[in-house]
């Protein structure tokens, strides 16, 4: 175990009390480095491995910092006694963590051998084994399936989704727990068609019986300003209630628990 | 096993309007009382203090104007407008003329006062020249306490001017024998009585002035009975007339007998309540396990089919308005120290019995009902939480938190209860324990606990370490060496504790000067009818008649002393980053920063006074003028900036409250100087002094008399409030600041500790928002934390968080999918939560 503890990576913030990222109280450690270029990411700051600096509410913040497995560690055991509550843990966000796997690897194993909880969030694009590698020391993975045309999904993310379908019915095979995402995104997936179409193949999936549909949000929009960036979805307004529960009435139609929201 | 319904009931039109009528009520200052009490006093000069209070309580009884308003089914008054207020002046009331004029205008509390009830008590207060509580404990008071008290290191001023309150009688003795069975009980001690007892003459008389309470109970309750009667001779309305007789049915029957249905029980335990506060100006009057003591009628009548669950809600919700009916008057220092009319009923749901079984039941959600109906501050109500608390009770309490009316308060059975043991009560006592006003946990029905004995300020006796015990040239406390002797941070750590322990001595002459004064001139049978064991020993409450005594005074600042503790073992000690002198000068110069205008008029008064003690003549503009130049704090530039480098050094350093334990470390050992040398001292009723960690709302005002201090806290900003961060200074989040309290020693402060903590509605949102609310406060608990209460924030507060980000640093809010701290998110983004919150989402 003593040799995972010196495992650095890079990551721009840890989030302890979260409890909207899988089960119970929760502490987020957000990896910096991403593979995709969502056009509505809410953390851009999260995209580029290089550490950089933001510009928010005037001040200038370096945003990325290099930790060790065993830093992580120490933050994240001080919540145990809210972990054993609520049936937390720790949960890997980003960016996305496949893109520094044997930190994710070294991370996950440290935390399950000290009793901690464990989830992911992940895009899955990546090669399969590096997933298979992380996959016994996974709780809860909650991945995303965003489109199940392929064209589209490169046109809104940057890249095709071949490798995320196949790795999901792989990951849906052998991971403890996997739980489906949608970011639901007006102009990208927000019609009652496409929303079935990932329904469907996600009931489809070995032993996955539950999906999330995430209402689209523009809260990043101020992060791409401080970045120097233009914000990519304009003033594309946030889905309405009434509408996302239709949505849901449509997932739920291929017999998936769904909720909307975390 | 127990049933228990815990199906929403919906709030009656009734209850609307009973609150309307409430709120729309003005704060409003009346004579009665005073009047029939002196006359009384008057007329009892040759008598024992006992008869004399019994007698005086009886002619209040027979004299009070009756006052039954509309759409009340639990009727009882002391006053006659909705929120009036009576007054004391056996136990003090200079201050009270004093203020006659500006009482209606003040900041905090402001009441009315006619010209004419003003003209009435100026005549009453005469007859009470050198005969108040108050003037005999003053005399009573060692100098070097009276002195300590003038330079505001500690304030006794509760007990001082006022009643002590703060107990729960033993309501389920008068809701099953009545004051009648009460007063057999007592006249059977009495009858036992031996002429030839070398405590005869107090022992007879006191438990004759018991009988003449319970009379005067009886009548009290016999008249509303009459003027029910009365009123529905005349009343046209049919259904009302039914309840007006139903009303007279009852008074004539509670509290003199013992109550048989439910609706009996409510209005016997209304009058109870409403005397204890008619006796004495005491406040903290807690109604506890009202839960417990209320189930066997609730559950009976329910059985029977008697009532339904609904009405028995409305007469909770009844109950629930009067608590907020009743009003007291204090000084205006006092009234900021206690801000928001509050007279701090405290009353208790679930818990364990005293065999240690989960003791909820369907009047632990009722309660919590009624509170979500009447959204009052009355009662306060807690919540104790256990082991065995069902989930469900836990998602209820959770749901009238996130209304925000800052209720139910949590508390944790776990570390209470072996604390009460280690203080001496029985295992089912301590398991069977209630809280007390703010915080204090306690036996009811047989302690008399003085919970509020004190405000301690621990950060006025840090600044005498700085200045060898001096403040404003008077040696205040102790010589603890030069800054130059204190040349380690062992010498000035054991220097903190000598000034504590001096300190501590003179706050103990306070409390016990204090407490012979109650003793001496306001026993009080009519509560002392209701503690055991003071029938059987024949004593009354006052002089240690209760079966456990204590004397709790609370020290408040802990998180200021801990951060300057440390800052000061860093900067001076390790790192040399600046001397111990000039440590001295900066905080002596509030690090060069602008001065309050509160704390520059202090410091203004003092340098006239210098001035003019030298026989100079100072003009109001040159006093204007010395004002302006200490509020703007001038001097020279690079003084300023030696000052501002040390200041910025310091806030630059760990704070309390962050998960940090090296910090954290030195709040366990500040809080020990003020609880550990506490415990030794008894009080004169045969009792224990033990600590409290809590500040009710008195960080406020005493921070405004405390100079700045060695954390950086400038010249008088607020102190920390009870066992929380000091405010702004929590930056991880909500679980890294329990977790930061949690590593105090709540164990060894059995007077109760508080915790505040800041939420914004959205992180309470939804399921998973209810659920991690409720695994903090479990996760907390489950490290022996004590009490957590929950600012659940307004729109307001967010709005000034953007503006002082600076204080709001551990507010937590729901953004997303996901909550974060609220001043680290983008202004843009923050409007956007706060105009959420004005479309009312939760």
């Amino acid at each position: 175990m003593s040799d995972y503890l010196n495992v650095s990576g890079r990551i721009f913030n840890i989030q302890r009390f979260s409890v909207h990222d899988g089960p119970g109280v929760r502490t987020i450690v957000f990896f910096k480095g991403c593979a995709l270029r969502c056009k509505w990411c809410c953390n851009p700051e999260s995209q580029s491995f290089e550490i950089q600096t933001m510009v928010q509410n005037g001040k200038e913040k370096t945003v990325g910092y290099d930790v060790t497995v065993e830093e992580v560690l120490q933050t994240v055991v001080r919540d145990a006694p809210y972990y054993n509550r609520s049936g937390g843990g720790l949960t890997l966000s980003g960016g996305e963590m496949l893109c520094q796997s044997d930190f994710a690897y070294a991370l996950l194993r440290t935390a399950k051998e000290n009793a901690v909880n464990t989830a992911v969030e992940t895009t899955g694009f990546a090669p399969y084994e590096k997933i298979e590698k992380l996959l016994p020391y996974i709780d809860t993975v909650l991945m995303d399936i965003k489109h199940i045309d392929s064209a589209k999904h490169e046109a809104f993310t940057t890249r095709t989704n071949e490798l995320i379908l196949e790795n999901a019915a792989k990951i849906a095979e052998n991971a403890h727990k996997l739980i489906i995402r949608v970011p639901v995104i007006p102009t990208f997936n927000d019609t009652e068609p496409e929303i079935a179409a990932i329904a469907k193949f996600s009931a489809g999936l070995k032993n996955v019986n539950e999906i999330n549909l995430l209402p689209y949000h523009n809260y990043g929009k101020d992060k791409y300003t401080g970045l120097g960036r233009e914000y990519p979805m304009g003033d594309t307004p946030m889905p309405r209630d009434e509408h996302m529960q239709k949505l849901k009435a449509v997932a739920e139609g291929y017999g998936l628990k769904c909720k909307i929201g975390g | 096993m127990k049933k228990i319904y815990t199906a929403e009931i919906k709030k009656t039109d009734r209850i609307t309007k009973l609150v309307d009528e409430l709120i729309s009520g003005t704060p409003t200052i009346e004579s009665d009382r005073a009047e029939i009490l002196t006359e009384s006093y008057k007329n009892t000069e040759g008598l024992s203090i006992y008869l004399r209070r019994s007698r005086a309580f009886k002619a209040i009884c027979e004299k009070l104007p009756v006052v039954i308003r509309d759409n009340e089914l639990v009727v009882g008054s002391n006053c006659i407008e909705v929120r009036g207020c009576p007054t004391f002046p056996e136990y003090s009331n200079k201050w009270l003329e004093a203020e006659f004029d500006t009482i209606a205008t003040r900041n905090a509390d402001a009441f009315n006062i006619s010209d004419e009830t003003a003209a009435k008590l100026v005549e009453v207060h005469k007859y009470w020249q050198g005969k108040t509580t108050s003037e005999l404990a003053t005399s009573y008071m060692a100098p070097e306490a009276l002195t300590a008290i003038d330079h505001n290191i500690f304030t006794v001023g509760n007990y001082y001017y006022n009643g002590v309150g703060h107990v729960s009688v033993d309501y389920a003795k008068v809701l099953k024998i009545g004051f009648n069975g009460i007063y057999d009980y007592a006249k059977s001690q009495r009858d036992k009585c031996n002429i030839y007892d070398s405590d005869y003459a107090n022992r007879y008389n006191f438990l004759t002035s018991v009988m003449e309470s319970c009379e005067a109970a009886v009548i009290f309750a016999k008249r509303y009975s009459a003027a029910a009667r009365d009123m529905a001779q005349k009343c046209t309305d049919i259904a009302r007339r039914d309840e007006l007789l139903t009303i007279a049915e009852i008074c004539d029957k509670v509290p003199a007998k013992g109550a048989e249905s439910f609706y009996e029980a409510c209005q016997s335990f209304w009058f109870v309540q409403l005397l204890i506060q008619t006796e004495a100006s005491g406040h903290s009057i807690s109604p506890g396990r009202f839960d417990q003591y209320m189930y066997p009628y609730y559950i009976k009548d329910i059985e029977s089919g008697k009532i339904t669950r609904e009405q028995a809600q409305e007469l909770i919700d009844c109950l629930w308005v009067k608590l907020n009916s009743l009003n007291k008057v204090r000084d205006a220092l006092s009234a900021e120290g206690f801000a928001g009319y509050s007279m701090f009923q405290n009353l208790c749901v679930g818990g364990q019995d005293v065999d240690g079984v989960d003791a909820t039941n369907d009047l632990s959600y009722m309660c919590i009902t009624a509170s979500m109906h009447v959204k009052l501050p009355q009662p306060s109500l807690s919540m104790r939480v256990w082991n065995g608390t069902p989930h469900e009770l836990m998602v209820k309490a959770a749901q009238l938190t996130k209304t925000g009316i800052g209720l139910p308060a949590y508390y944790n059975d776990e570390i209470i209860i072996p604390a009460l043991i280690s203080d001496g009560l029985s295992l089912q006592d301590a398991r069977d324990y209630c809280i007390i006003g703010c915080v204090e946990p306690q036996k009811g029905g047989k302690s008399d606990g003085w919970h509020d004995a004190a405000f301690f300020n621990m950060c006025r006796v840090l600044e005498l370490v700085f200045t060898n015990g001096k403040d404003m040239g008077v040696q205040v406390g102790l010589k603890t060496g030069t800054l130059a002797e204190l040349d380690t941070y062992e010498k000035f750590f054991e220097a903190y504790k000598k000034q504590m322990d001096y300190a501590i001595k003179l706050m103990v002459n306070a409390d016990n000067a204090v407490d012979y004064a109650h003793m001496q001139r306001c026993p009080l049978p009519f509560v002392s009818s209701m503690l055991d064991d003071c029938i059987a020993r024949g004593k009354s409450a006052q002089e240690g008649g209760a079966v456990y005594n204590f004397t709790g005074p609370q020290g408040f600042g802990i998180a200021n002393v801990a951060d300057g503790l440390y800052a000061v073992n860093e900067l001076v000690y390790k790192t040399k980053f600046v001397t111990l002198e000039q440590y001295a000068d900066a905080i002596k110069n509030n690090f060069g920063m602008p001065y309050t205008d509160k704390y520059a008029k202090t410091l203004t008064v003092e340098v006239v006074k210098e001035i003019a003690s030298k026989g100079y003549e100072v003009t109001p503009a040159q006093i204007t003028d010395i004002f302006n130049q200490i509020k703007n704090n001038v001097i020279a530039e690079d003084k300023k900036k030696e000052y501002k480098a040390l200041y910025d050094k310091i806030n630059s350093l760990p704070k309390f409250g962050n998960d940090i334990d090296e910090v954290d470390n030195y709040g366990r050992e500040a809080a020990y100087t003020y609880t550990r040398p506490i415990k030794q001292y008894e009080n004169p009723r045969g009792g224990k002094f033990h600590a409290g960690l809590y500040p009710v709302s008195a960080n406020v005002p005493l921070g405004e008399q405390t100079g700045a201090t060695p954390d950086a806290r400038l010249a008088g900003t607020p102190v920390a409030d009870g066992v929380s961060p000091a405010a702004g200074r929590d930056v991880n989040g909500p679980t890294a600041s329990a977790n930061s309290v949690a590593k105090l020693d709540h164990g060894i402060a059995a007077n109760g500790t508080l915790f505040n903590m800041k939420f914004h509605p959205s992180a309470l949102k939804g399921d998973s928002g209810i659920e991690g609310f409720i695994s903090l406060i479990r996760g907390f608990f489950d490290q022996k934390g004590m009490h957590m209460q929950f600012n659940v924030v307004s729109r307001e507060t967010l709005r000034d968080a953007q503006l002082h980000p600076e204080n709001y640093k551990g507010l937590v809010v729901r953004v997303a999918g996901y909550s974060a701290l609220f001043t680290t998110l983008s202004k843009s983004l923050q409007d956007d939560i706060i105009n959420r919150t004005e479309q009312g989402g939760f």
